[in-house]
C-alpha cells in the first residue's frame, strides 16, 4: 500500500492506506483522532467536518491522496484545552443530548464564523443546514452559534 | 410529596457500605432488587463489582462525592439527572460531585435498560432514598464521635454541625461511617428545599464531546482488534443462496471472508426468540478486514445470490392491506364503554376520517456497531445496547457459554429513538467474534444501518365520531397495523372515559419487514390522527377546539375507572398554560395557529404551532409547549429533551418515510430520505406545569401531539386538511395560495 504525509493539528504524519481512502477512516482507525465523525459516507450528514486549509469539509468525501500537503484541523486540534470560543459556547447553552453530531455542527461553526463573524440569523440557519442532528437540538446549536459570534466579533 | 407504592423499600437490604483501603467510605446499592446476601462490597476502587450492584458512591477523605455509574445515556441526560438526585439528598455542592462512567473491564453489568421514558420516574424515590441514607450514617458518625444524639445534628453541603455549633466534614467521617449499620428509616428533603434538583445542569460528558474524545461504541478500539462489515440480505424475505469472495478476498486490506447465520437461526429454531431479537434466518456474508474502509470496500466486491424464501412485499401491497382490514371485521376489541354501534345509529350527524402514517427507520446518528471478543476462558462485549442484560442472555444461548463468561461494557449512544433495545448486531458480532477468535468490532455502513432495520411499522387509523344534540355520543377507533397494535394501556388514554359510547379496535397484518419500538411507540402516529380528528370535530360541531377538550374533560373528572391512565385537572393545566404562553386566538394577522394535547408516557402535554405562509408554503415558525412531567430535575436537560422532540416530531410528521419494492426500502441515505435540518425548524418554547409530584418521562412525550398541532395550523392557514404522513408530500403536488 502507499504511504502519504499528512499535516493533522500541526503534527506530521506517515500512513499506510489504499489511495482511495477516504482521510475520514485514516482520521479514525489509522490515526485514532476518533472526535470526526462517521454519519453517511457521502457528505450529507456533516459529521464528519474538518477544517482543510480553514475550510470546512466533509472527510469522509476526500480521499486520503488528496489531503497531502493540506493542513488539516480535527475537532481535537480546534483547540488546546477545549476554549475555542464555539466550544465555550456549546459548553454555556449546554448543547449535546447524544452528542455524536457534535464535533462536525463545531467545526462546521467555527470555520463559517471565521469568514463571517457577525451574521445574520438567516446566514447562521444557511451555514448550519448541512449539518444534521437526530436529536434535533437545533435551537441549542442556533444560540451556541450566536453566543460564539458574539464573542468573536 | 407523591410516592408511589411499589418505590418504598428497606434501605437496609438494598445498600451496604464499605471503607475503602485508600481512604474514604464506598457505598454500593441496588434500585430494583436486594442485594443478594453473598454480595461482597470492596474495599479497593478498581475491584467495582456491577453484577452485585447497580452502583456505587464514594465519598472521599476530602468531602469530594464521585458516583460510579454503567447507566446507559443514549443522550436522554439520565446521566446527569440520576446522580442530581443522590447528590440533593446527600446534600452536597454539585461542584463537589463527580459522574464516573463505570470502569470497563468491570464484572458485567446488572442493569436495567433505557427506554419508554421511564429511568428518572422508576428512580426518583430510590436515588434519592440512597442519598439521604448515607447522609444519615455521617451524621450519626459525627454524633457518635461528638458524644451527643444524632437528632441534635443537621448536615448541610458536605458539613455536619452539632447544637454547640461545632462542625465536622463528610470527609472527617467517612471511616467511621463506613462501619455503622445502615439506618432504616431516613427523611426526605422538602421539595422546596431543594438545592440542586431544579437547577439548570450541564451534561457530565460536555467536555468531552465538545473535544472530540472517545465516547461511543464507533470510537471504541482494543490492540489487535480487525473489523467486520456484514453483507445481509437486500430485501425482506429474501436469504442467501451463494456468494463469491474472489475480488474480495484480492483486495490488499481484506484479512478473510467468512460467513455467518447458523447460530442465529439455531437459536431462532429452539424458540427462544424474544421481542428483543429481531434475526433473520439468512446466512450473512462477513468480510474481515484491517480498517473500517477496508472492510466496506471488501463487502462491495462481494458478488452473492440471494432467493426468496418469503413473497417480497411493497408498499402498495400494503396500503391495500391495511385499507381491506381497516373495511373487514377482523378485529380485536381493546376497550369498549357503552353501546358506539347505536350512539352512531341515532346520531344527527357522524364523522369519520382516515389517517396513514409510513415506515419509518430510527436512523440513529451513531450506525449500529458492536465489539466482541470471543476466547475459550470469556466473552467481552462492548458498545451502545440499551438493552446490556438481555444482549448477554441471548450471546450466552446462542454460544452455549455460561453467562458468568459474558462481560458487557457500555458506552456512549449516538442516538437510540428505540433502535437499540434491539441487539441483533450484538448477537451478529458475537458469532463472527466466536468464529474468528480475535477482536472484533462490527460497523454498519449508513446503507445497512438504514436498509436492515427494525421500523416504526406503517400504520393507518379511522376514528369516527357520533354527534346528536350538538354533543360528542360516541367515538369509533380502528387501528389497522403492520406486525403489532398499540399496547395494552393506549386505549385507554384520552378521550377514553370522556366520551360515554366509546371503542377501540385494532388488527395487523403480518410482514417479514422487521418492525418494533420507535420513539413513542404507536403514540408518535397515534397522537397525529386523533388530535386532526378533534380539530376537524371542534368545525364540524361549530365548537372552539379547546372548549371542546376542556368540556370533555370535564366527563372524566371523578371518573372511578382505573384503567384510565390520564389525569382530566393535569390535561387541563397544560391545556390553560398553553393558550396563555402560546397567544391562542390572538395571534398577529398572517400567522395560523393550530393546537394539540396529548398525554403519554406518564406526561401530559399541550402545544400550540404558529404557521405562516411563506411563497405560497406553509413554514412552521414556533411552537409553544405546555408540559406536566411533575418535579423538574434539572430544567437545561429538560428543555433539551422537549425542544428535541418537538422538532423531532415535526421532521418526521412533515418529510421522513422509508417505503419498500419487491421487500426492498427504498431509500439507504440522506440523499434519499429526508430529516428535518435547521432551516426548516421552528423556535420551540417550552413551559413546566409546577409541580412537586414525582418526576414523569421527557424522552418521548413531547414528540406524539406535534404532528397534530402543525396540521392543524396547516389547515388554519390553508384550508386544506392533511391525513397522511409525509405531510409535506401531499403538500408539494400543488402550490397552495395562503
Amino acid at each position: 500500500m502507499p504511504t502519504f504525509n499528512l499535516t493533522i493539528n500541526n503534527t506530521k504524519h506517515t500512513v499506510e492506506a489504499d489511495m482511495d481512502t477516504p482521510l475520514l477512516w485514516v482520521l479514525r482507525d489509522h490515526l485514532d483522532l476518533v472526535g470526526t465523525k462517521f454519519g453517511c459516507g457521502i457528505g450529507q450528514c456533516g459529521a464528519c467536518t474538518i477544517h482543510v486549509n480553514g475550510t470546512a469539509m466533509r472527510s469522509c468525501l476526500m480521499q486520503v491522496s488528496q489531503a497531502e500537503g493540506m493542513s488539516i484541523t480535527t475537532i481535537e486540534g480546534l483547540s488546546k484545552d477545549g476554549t475555542h470560543p464555539v466550544q465555550e459556547a456549546w459548553k454555556a447553552i449546554d448543547v449535546p443530548q447524544c452528542g455524536y453530531c457534535q464535533s462536525g455542527q463545531i467545526m462546521t461553526a467555527s470555520a463559517f464564523l471565521e469568514n463571517n463573524p457577525n451574521p445574520s440569523e438567516t446566514e447562521i440557519r444557511n451555514a448550519m443546514h448541512g449539518n444534521i442532528c437526530r436529536c434535533a437540538s437545533y435551537n441549542s446549536i442556533e444560540k451556541a452559534v450566536k453566543v460564539a459570534a458574539d464573542k468573536l466579533s | 410529596m407523591a410516592t408511589s407504592k411499589q418505590q418504598t423499600f428497606s434501605r437496609r437490604s438494598f445498600l451496604r457500605t464499605s471503607a475503602l483501603a485508600s481512604g474514604g467510605m464506598l457505598i454500593g446499592f441496588n434500585l430494583f432488587n436486594a442485594c443478594k446476601p453473598e454480595a461482597k462490597m470492596p474495599v479497593d476502587i478498581s475491584q467495582l463489582n456491577f453484577n452485585d450492584f447497580n452502583a456505587f458512591i464514594r465519598i472521599s477523605e476530602e468531602g469530594k462525592v464521585s458516583i460510579f455509574s454503567p447507566n446507559p445515556e443514549i443522550g436522554q441526560g439520565v446521566k446527569t439527572s440520576m446522580p442530581m438526585l443522590i447528590a440533593e439528598e446527600l446534600d452536597v455542592l454539585w461542584d463537589d460531585v463527580y459522574v464516573v462512567q463505570a470502569p470497563l473491564d468491570t464484572e458485567k453489568y446488572k442493569n436495567q435498560m433505557a427506554g419508554g421514558s421511564q429511568s428518572i420516574r422508576q428512580n426518583w424515590m430510590p436515588l434519592r432514598q440512597t442519598g439521604a441514607t448515607a447522609k444519615q450514617m455521617l451524621i450519626n458518625a459525627a454524633a457518635a464521635r461528638w458524644g451527643v444524639d444524632a437528632s441534635e445534628c443537621t448536615a448541610k453541603l458536605g458539613v455536619i454541625t452539632n447544637a454547640k455549633g461545632e462542625t465536622l466534614g463528610y470527609g472527617d467521617v467517612v471511616v467511621e461511617a463506613a462501619s455503622l449499620e445502615v439506618p432504616e428509616d431516613v427523611k426526605l428533603k422538602d421539595p422546596k428545599d431543594f438545592t440542586i434538583i431544579g437547577q439548570h445542569t450541564a451534561n457530565v460528558d460536555i467536555d468531552k464531546i465538545v473535544t472530540g474524545k472517545p465516547l461511543f461504541g464507533m470510537d471504541y478500539k482494543v490492540e489487535g482488534m480487525v473489523y467486520a462489515a456484514v453483507l445481509r440480505p437486500p430485501a425482506f424475505g429474501q436469504v442467501l443462496e451463494s456468494f463469491d469472495a474472489t475480488a474480495a478476498k484480492a483486495l490488499p486490506g481484506v484479512i478473510d471472508v467468512i460467513t455467518i447465520g447458523e447460530k442465529a437461526r439455531a437459536y431462532i429454531e429452539r424458540g427462544k426468540l424474544s421481542w428483543t431479537a429481531p434475526l433473520s434466518k439468512s446466512d450473512k456474508v462477513v468480510v474481515i478486514a484491517k480498517s473500517t474502509w477496508d472492510a466496506f470496500k471488501g463487502k462491495k466486491a462481494i458478488k452473492a445470490i440471494w432467493k426468496n424464501e418469503l413473497p417480497l412485499e411493497s408498499t402498495e401491497d400494503h396500503d391495500k392491506l391495511l385499507m381491506d382490514l381497516l373495511d373487514g371485521n377482523t378485529f380485536n376489541t381493546r376497550r369498549s364503554d357503552g353501546d358506539v354501534k347505536k350512539a352512531f345509529a341515532e346520531a344527527d350527524k357522524v364523522l369519520e376520517r382516515t389517517y396513514e402514517a409510513p415506515f419509518l427507520p430510527h436512523n440513529c446518528m451513531e450506525p449500529m456497531n458492536f465489539f466482541a471478543s470471543v476466547t475459550p476462558e470469556k466473552i467481552h462485549l462492548a458498545g451502545p445496547v440499551q438493552t446490556p442484560e438481555e444482549a448477554a442472555k441471548v450471546v450466552s444461548d446462542m454460544l452455549g457459554r455460561d453467562l458468568d463468561d459474558i462481560h458487557v461494557d457500555m458506552t456512549r449512544m449516538g442516538g437510540g429513538f428505540g433502535r437499540r433495545l434491539y441487539g441483533d448486531f450484538v448477537f451478529e458480532v458475537a458469532e463472527i467474534a466466536n468464529a474468528i477468535q480475535k477482536p472484533v468490532k462490527m460497523v454498519s455502513s449508513r446503507e445497512d444501518d438504514m436498509t436492515t432495520g427494525v421500523y416504526r411499522p406503517a400504520t393507518k387509523y379511522r376514528i369516527a365520531a357520533s354527534v346528536k344534540d350538538g354533543k360528542v355520543t360516541g367515538y369509533y377507533l380502528k387501528e389497522a397495523a403492520i406486525n403489532s397494535n398499540m399496547y395494552g394501556l393506549v386505549p385507554n388514554f384520552f378521550p377514553a372515559g370522556a366520551i360515554e359510547n366509546y371503542q377501540v379496535d385494532t388488527a395487523n397484518y403480518k410482514s417479514a419487514i422487521t418492525t418494533g419500538a420507535w420513539r413513542a411507540p404507536y403514540t408518535n402516529f397515534l397522537a397525529s390522527a386523533e388530535q386532526s380528528f378533534f380539530d376537524e370535530l371542534a368545525e364540524t360541531l361549530g365548537v372552539d377546539r379547546i372548549q371542546l377538550h376542556i368540556d370533555l374533560l370535564q366527563n372524566v373528572k371523578g371518573n372511578t375507572d382505573k384503567r384510565i391512565q390520564y389525569s382530566p385537572e393535569r390535561l387541563e393545566g397544560v391545556i390553560k398554560l398553553v393558550v396563555d404562553k402560546s397567544n391562542w386566538g390572538k395571534a398577529e394577522s398572517g400567522v395560523y395557529q393550530g393546537f394539540s394535547v396529548y398525554y403519554c408516557h406518564n406526561t401530559h402535554v399541550a402545544e400550540v404551532a404558529d404557521v405562516v405562509m411563506e411563497n405560497g408554503f406553509p413554514i412552521v415558525k414556533k411552537v409553544t409547549c405546555a408540559i406536566d412531567c411533575g418535579v423538574v430535575v434539572n430544567p437545561l436537560g429538560a428543555l433539551n429533551q422537549a425542544k428535541g422532540g418537538v422538532i423531532d416530531g415535526i421532521g418526521h410528521a412533515m418529510y421522513s418515510s422509508l417505503s419498500f419494492k419487491n421487500g426492498e426500502p427504498q431509500s439507504n441515505n440522506f440523499n434519499t430520505y429526508q430529516l428535518i435540518r435547521m432551516g426548516q425548524t421552528p423556535i420551540v418554547d417550552v413551559h413546566f406545569v409546577d409541580s412537586d409530584i414525582a418526576p414523569t418521562g421527557l424522552g418521548e412525550p413531547t414528540l406524539p401531539p406535534v404532528g397534530a398541532a402543525v396540521a392543524n395550523a396547516i389547515y388554519a392557514a390553508t384550508g386544506k386538511r392533511l391525513t397522511k404522513q409525509p405531510y409535506m408530500s401531499h403538500l408539494q403536488t400543488e402550490k397552495i395560495v395562503g
